[in-house]
């Protein structure tokens, strides 16, 4: 069954259509990739599925669970959208670390906070912080970043910044984690170790949605594409036909310019 | 000379006493005007656009008029034109008046300095809070507050040195502070009179006084350094 099913999205700002008819689904450990032109609407899909946006209307459903249907308005009330929210990660396209946090205090803060609600927590406090503590500093190993956790975001590359993002994200273990143009504030050179961290958790079967401009990446890491043109998708299937073999014109005049360099 | 060290113990007697009056405005204000100031900032901020315009418009009378004016109407008016003097007679009554308008007038400016601030952390901070779960209470304590302060410090500090000397207004109502007392051997105070070097004696007290306050700020700004 399809850990994420996405049906009639819409949303519009002001007047400006933005997403139309969006639907999909992804399979549990599958990677999706969302190409398409800068304002497409591939971030603002994004942002539908943290509820940083609003849809105007449509659905998304989460392992079967309906999360937000327009058509049901007790799943849109803001007091039940935080949690919902737990189900997706995002990272940044500017990595947003909280600057005053060093990076191992960055990835613990909200599971830190998410464990003061909890009822044990008072007789349990110390355990459950060397527990956060503990996976915490097993992230940002994962990441390559085992010398580099005591540092603060001014002290680390933009590429080492993005991993901690990552890493930050990943500790609250969402069923899926989205990526925001993961790459598109780095030099070209910072850009090769946030993909290999990318490749590592695509190998780990960590389902992800990624908007990305990087085309052979997404040919290479993805199970699925989804090509949005003008708040539409245009084109959707395996990397092998939405990027090899596209059947709408529009697909590739899109993909030319990659591959003209 | 001579009679300076004469007049000295005397004068220094009177002054500190002003000078204690001086700061007692000074931290009224700060502690009535800082979170005023943060209550004004989310008036002129708010998204119901009848609130935030009033706030403005407020914001901008008290800012654009001068402060002595302000303390002149604020201890005047409710006595003089509507014949009900709220503030009572006697030094009480005129530093609580005194108070009212600095606090009401440090609170503007600090609000508009609070905006800058909110206004200068990142919306990314909010969203990369929102999507790790956290509430909007945690997102503003955990998240933006230290942000925020460590944006405000600068100009805070500089209107907290403004502060000191601008309490010296308070003199235009004859609250006793210490440009009032040192004013008084001029005119003729326990057997001193004609002397105008207490008047200028003052200065150092605000010298010393601000140059504390420098230092202790100044080591705030530099406890936030450790992030940026």
């Amino acid at each position: 069954m399809a850990i994420l099913e996405v049906e009639h999205l819409n949303k519009s700002f002001e007047r400006t259509e933005v997403l139309k008819d969006i639907s999909f689904s992804l399979e549990k450990g599958r990677v999706l990739s969302i190409i398409g032109s800068s304002g497409s609407g591939k971030t603002t899909l994004l942002r539908c599925l943290n509820f940083l946006e609003r849809p105007d209307s449509g659905s998304i459903r989460v392992n079967g669970e309906v999360l937000f249907d327009t058509s049901d308005p007790v799943t849109t009330q803001e007091s039940e959208i935080r949690k919902k929210r737990l189900h997706f990660g995002l990272v940044f396209q500017s990595f947003n670390l909280f600057p005053q946090y060093t990076a191992l205090e960055n990835v613990m803060l909200a599971k830190e906070l998410l464990a003061k609600g909890q009822p044990e927590y008072k007789q349990q406090k110390r355990e459950m912080l060397a527990r956060i503590e503990e996976e915490g500093k097993m992230l940002l190993g994962q990441m390559g970043l085992s010398d580099r956790m005591h540092n603060y975001p001014h002290q680390l590359s933009g590429g080492q910044c993005q991993r901690v993002a990552i890493a930050r994200a990943l500790a609250l273990k969402p069923d899926i984690l989205c990526f925001d143009e993961p790459t598109s504030a780095l030099d070209p050179e910072l850009t090769g170790e946030v993909l290999k961290v990318i490749r590592g958790l695509a190998d780990q079967e960590t389902t992800m949605i990624i908007v990305t401009h990087e085309m052979a990446f997404a040919r290479d890491v993805s199970s699925q594409v989804i090509f949005m043109d003008d708040g539409r998708i245009l084109e959707q299937g395996t990397p092998a036909e939405v990027i090899g073999n596209p059947s709408e014109e529009r697909t590739r005049q899109f993909l030319a310019r990659f591959t003209q360099g | 000379m001579e009679l300076i060290a004469e007049q000295f113990p005397i004068v220094i007697q009177s002054l500190n006493i002003g000078f204690i009056q001086t700061l007692k405005l000074f931290f009224v204000t700060l502690l009535g005007a800082v979170p005023l100031g943060l209550i004004i900032s989310f008036g002129s901020m708010s998204r119901f656009r009848p609130l935030s315009f009033l706030t403005r418009i407020i914001v901008w009378i008290i800012r654009g008029t001068p402060l002595m004016i302000q303390l002149l109407i604020i201890y005047y008016f409710p006595g003089l034109v509507l014949n009900n003097p709220i503030w009572g007679g006697g030094e009480s009554g005129r530093f609580l008046a005194a108070s009212v308008a600095f606090v009401f007038n440090y609170a503007c400016y600090f609000s508009e300095i609070y905006r800058g601030g909110i206004q200068g952390v990142p919306r990314g901070q909010e969203e990369a809070g929102l999507v790790l779960g956290m509430t909007k209470s945690q997102i503003f304590f955990k998240v933006t507050l230290l942000q925020m302060i460590k944006r405000i410090v600068p100009p805070m500090s500089n209107e907290v040195i403004t502060l000191v000397k601008d309490t010296s207004l308070a003199r235009i109502i004859a609250l006793q502070e210490i440009i009032w007392a040192g004013q008084a051997f001029l005119k003729g105070s326990q057997g001193i009179s004609g002397a105008i070097w207490p008047l200028f004696f003052t200065a150092v007290y605000y010298l010393i006084f601000n140059g504390i306050l420098t230092v202790l700020l100044g080591r705030l700004e530099k406890k936030l350094d450790y992030f940026r």
